[in-house]
């Protein structure tokens, strides 16, 4: 067999094959339950009505380029006897203005579209309820969540839980690489940057379970920095504050440093108490002050080790 | 004595490693045995790698960029197979090669296919657009093209001694610095981008000064043909932008070696600063990549649409805008640093702004092709399929320029998609039709059309396949570099994504055939005329390939398409009444030697061998030094040489062999005189 009766043998075979694949496998498959395509809160809402709007606007655009592409290429063939020649035409003041001046105005469009929608849906801004917005601090490790609850006095590990019915305010730093926090059907990402405070508001509409993940590289366990965000309703929640507040060990400084070597996939895990001021200590570790620390868990905190 | 260096580095370890050490180490061996028993060592050291000839120099940089095009892909095939099984398993690839390889993919195809696969065409073709002899810097020229070698080396060679960087083609610190990443991979990655990106930048260097001072009588600016236009352009970006680059490097550098605090957690370190600094290079090198196969588009969609070349002067204040604009823009790299609303909402219309320019330059080719008539040469069919996909990352580009959005996308597989879907239409489909196009340039033969038609094919239906997947993963949550996931929605898709890659596969075996096919049939597609496309443009006036001195003389402009006008006025091959002496540079071995420090500096560098970086260091200053004290460089071609070579050339072209121009011959009263509409 030459060459190219092998290769034209292989590409059918190829295209039979991803053929067969494309439609198995692709006709809505998970596609109901994609986060962003179908968020569960209104910021997450908002973000993906921003992006069907952006869409269907630039298709004014970009649906006649297309078009219009196919139907030039295909009338104006060399062998196509009817169309016109022109070899010689290469300005025209009207064209030049439609095709300057409709993407300007479409970039306009949009551009306002940027600036209030960025305004409107910093990440930053508190989001307004009648209800306090529930407080909490993430600090990425390798490779998991540490959740701090001030008002609870509690934490866990690769878990949130919140009530359903109040906004939710993550304060985010990290204690090891850059990471950055997300659950996708609530809404957008920030980053986590050691010794730097960055800020998240989520809101849920209902209580539910959600997926969050860690979005950025940070080594080998990365793949496996993923949490459920609980939303709940305010029996469940009281109900798994008792069960945090009753069962868990206390993450004072030392269990911290346990805590913070490397470790992948860490099971879920629930603290009673930590360590005071624990999320302004590990802001304070990469701070370019050395002691004298406060106290003996500041400098067990900061400096890594005892 | 060897610093780090022990026999632990050579990869015993794992199979797949060690799969790859053997694959690149006897790929070496092969062709070096290869190159022995053709017994062409001597030909390949004076005719090719101590040339100076920018035609040559070109060739090898294509050459390069195919070969790494070659690795990049074989990566880019692994991590589609690694992610199509690793459904709540291991897969084949433990995390750390699945990292090594996704870091090596993006650095190699970004570095060492794209720049080297653009610098190439530039080298071989801008001088002759502009009726040069010559680039400015000849020998420049050589040892950018050899730093740039050294630099694809130490990419290569981390295969088989060490591994390579765990930290992505970014290599955001802190993960990349000293604390998170002891080993060599990082250092491998820093010092290949430090070398290449030295002669990246003498090569930026060396093209605006060629054309600035050395276009032919009549060329004004306002008639270069638009390849040269974007290489004028990127060739300034690359001088602004790279030493960005080179300085960020060199900082997260000393950080890893020294231990300075740059980029560190603590200490005052500041790991955004690098971010801001590697975009600020980044996001220029995107246009750096793209413009250049704009150039092409340009060209080429006037040639096979036997027509002028629509809405120039848009085109060239549509490529200064791009180029302008390129540098305001890096932000949206990183929306989600939690920056003000202020701050991201003027990158992002800053970056919705560059969208503008873009589209015209996409309508203006589609009125190129308005009324024309249109030959579906290869290099054409890839710049409609350029066309119609460009402008689906054109729309998901902007919907990522709007900060909410960013939001949810950022990290995700819907941002793989996205940049994929600029580049692979944007810049490499540019690239196949410019080596589709100007490959007789080069070698004096037409490329085989049938297997580039099939080429195209299997490339934009794998790249379909590949992409339009991620997109819709990125809607469902799937972050980018995952070695393996526990959704089991997402498998089917990256099924789909493995069989693109498997059809991109078949797509680079198309070009390969194609090359084989055509070097093997090479007599019955010779170019007699230098112009086998009825060209339009300055290069086609040239031989295939051209002499050493490209133009015996220097030829005088009066339109954009300079050369359609000399066939369109009978003066295009004429012999002249009388030749000159042509002074040219001569041959220098100091270009390969100086790649060669350079890459032992590097390694050295890498495994902490002070005494042979120094001594490598030392040797380079060295090289320079001879050069510069090296009054003789040139050498003269005799009028009487250059009336043979010319005699040879014009005397093999018949009537027959020439293009019929009389559907261009301008009718009415106009003719005789240069259209209204010229320059």
């Amino acid at each position: 067999m030459n060459i190219p009766q092998f290769f034209r043998l292989t590409v059918k075979r190829i295209w039979i094959a991803g053929v067969l694949g494309m439609c198995l496998l692709l006709p809505g498959c998970g596609l109901s339950d994609a986060p962003v395509l179908h968020p569960k809160g209104p910021i997450a809402l908002a973000e993906r009505d921003l992006l069907f709007t952006a869409f269907w606007i630039m298709m004014i655009v970009a649906i006649p380029a297309i078009v219009l592409t196919l139907f030039f290429v295909w009338r104006y063939r060399s062998g196509s006897k009817k169309a016109a020649y022109a070899p010689e035409w290469d300005s025209s003041w009207k064209v030049e203005t439609v095709v300057w001046l409709v993407p300007a105005a479409i970039i306009v469009v949009l551009g306002t579209l940027v600036w209030q929608s960025t305004h409107k849906l910093d990440p930053y801004r508190e989001i307004a309820s009648d209800k306090p917005a529930f407080k909490v601090q993430a600090i990425a490790l390798d490779w998991k969540w540490l959740f701090l609850y001030p008002e609870l006095g509690v934490a866990s590990v690769n878990e949130l839980s919140f009530p359903a019915d109040r906004p939710l305010s993550i304060e985010i730093t990290s204690d090891t690489v850059m990471n950055s926090l997300m659950i996708p059907a609530l809404g957008g990402q920030i980053y986590a940057m050691a010794g730097m405070r960055s800020e998240l508001n989520l809101l849920a509409d209902d209580p539910g379970v959600f997926m969050g993940r860690n979005t950025m590289y940070s080594g080998d366990g990365f793949p496996d920095q993923h949490f459920k965000a609980h939303a709940m309703s305010e029996a469940d929640f009281t109900a798994w504050k008792a069960k945090v507040s009753g069962e868990g060990t206390s993450l004072d400084a030392e269990t911290y440093l346990e805590l913070h070597k490397q470790s992948i996939a860490n099971p879920v895990a629930y603290y009673s108490s930590f360590e005071t001021d624990l999320f302004k200590l590990i802001l304070r570790k990469y701070a370019p002050i050395v002691g004298p620390y406060e106290s003996e868990a500041a400098e067990l905190i900061c400096r890594g080790a005892a | 004595m060897l610093g780090r260096l022990t026999i632990e580095a050579i990869p015993l370890y794992s199979w797949v490693a060690m799969g790859g050490a053997a694959v690149t180490v006897g790929g070496g061996i092969a062709v070096f045995l290869l190159i022995t028993y053709l017994r062409a060592w001597k030909v390949l050291w004076t005719d090719w790698l101590t040339s100076l000839d920018h035609k040559k120099i070109g060739i090898m940089y294509v050459v390069l960029a195919l070969v790494m095009l070659v690795r990049g892909f074989i990566d880019a095939l692994m991590m589609r197979a690694q992610q199509a099984i690793a459904l709540n398993n291991e897969g084949y690839l433990p995390p750390e090669h699945f990292e090594q390889i996704f870091s090596s993919h993006g650095t190699i195809m970004i570095f060492f296919v794209a720049m080297p696969f653009l610098t190439g065409l530039i080298n071989i073709i801008v001088p002759q657009q502009i009726g040069a002899r010559d680039v400015a810097f000849p020998f420049l020229n050589s040892v950018s093209l050899f730093l740039t070698a050294a630099g694809a080396g130490l990419v290569l060679i981390s295969l088989a001694i060490g591994k390579f960087s765990t930290a992505g083609w970014t290599g955001y610190p802190p993960y990349s610095g000293i604390d998170y990443n002891p080993g060599v991979g990082v250092d491998y990655w820093l010092w290949a981008l430090i070398v290449s990106g030295v002669g990246s930048t003498a090569s930026g260097i060396n093209f605006i000064v060629t054309i600035v001072k050395n276009r032919c009588p009549g060329m004004t600016y306002m008639r270069m043909p638009m390849f040269t236009w974007t290489t004028l352009c990127i060739s300034i970006l690359i001088a602004f932008a790279f030493p960005a680059l080179t300085v960020v490097a060199a900082q997260l550098a000393l950080d890893r070696t020294l231990g300075f605090h740059f980029f560190t957690n603590g200490d005052g370190g500041n790991m955004m600063l690098f971010a801001n600094l590697l975009w600020i290079w980044g996001h220029p090198e995107v246009y750096i990549l793209i413009l250049p196969a704009f150039g092409i588009f340009s060209e080429v969609v006037a040639t096979f649409s036997r027509k002028r070349l629509f809405g120039y002067k848009s085109l060239v204040y549509a490529t200064a805008c791009i180029a302008i604009l390129s540098f305001t823009v890096w932000l949206h790299h990183f929306f989600t640093m939690g920056s003000s609303a202020n701050v991201n909402a003027v990158f992002g219309i800053a970056t919705m702004i560059i969208a503008v320019p873009t589209g015209v330059k996409i309508f203006d080719w589609m009125f190129t092709m308005y009324r024309g008539r249109i030959e579906f040469h290869p290099s054409m069919v890839f710049t409609i399929g350029f066309m119609v996909t460009f402008v689906i990352g054109g729309v998901t580009g902007v919907l990522l320029a709007l900060p909410p959005a960013d939001y949810l996308m950022h990290n995700s597989t819907f941002l793989v998609a996205h940049f994929h879907n600029m580049l692979i239409p944007g810049a490499l489909f540019g690239y196949f039709a410019g080596l589709n196009y100007w490959f007789p340039k080069a070698f004096g033969f037409k490329l085989d059309a049938k297997w580039g038609i099939r080429s195209f094919w299997f490339w934009i239906i794998g790249f379909y396949l590949a992409f339009m997947p991620l997109y819709v993963l990125g809607f469902m949550g799937m972050s980018r570099r995952m070695e393996h996931y526990a959704d089991p929605n997402w498998q089917p898709y990256l099924i789909v994504a493995a069989l693109g890659a498997v059809c991109v596969l078949l797509g680079i075996v198309c070009i390969a055939i194609q090359l084989y096919v055509s070097a093997k049939n090479w007599g019955s597609a010779r170019d007699l005329t230098g112009d086998p496309w009825n060209g339009r443009t300055l290069e086609w006036a040239t031989a295939s390939p051209a002499a050493p001195y490209n133009f015996a003389i220097v030829p005088t402009v009066r339109d954009i398409d300079a050369f359609h006008d000399m066939k369109l006025g009978g003066t295009a091959y004429q012999p002249a009444a009388a030749y000159e002496d042509i002074v040219m540079p001569k041959s220098s071995g100091l270009g390969p030697v100086l790649g060669a420090l350079s890459f032992a500096l590097g390694f050295a560098m890498v495994w902490y061998i002070w005494w042979l970086a120094a001594l490598a260091f030392v040797l380079a200053l060295v090289c320079v030094g001879i050069r510069a004290c090296d009054d003789e460089s040139e050498f003269i071609i005799p009028a009487a040489e250059v009336a043979r070579i010319e005699g040879a050339h014009l005397g093999q072209i018949t009537s027959a062999d020439m293009h019929d121009m009389r559907d261009f011959q301008p009718v009415g009263p106009a003719s005789g005189a240069p259209l209204p509409g010229r320059a």
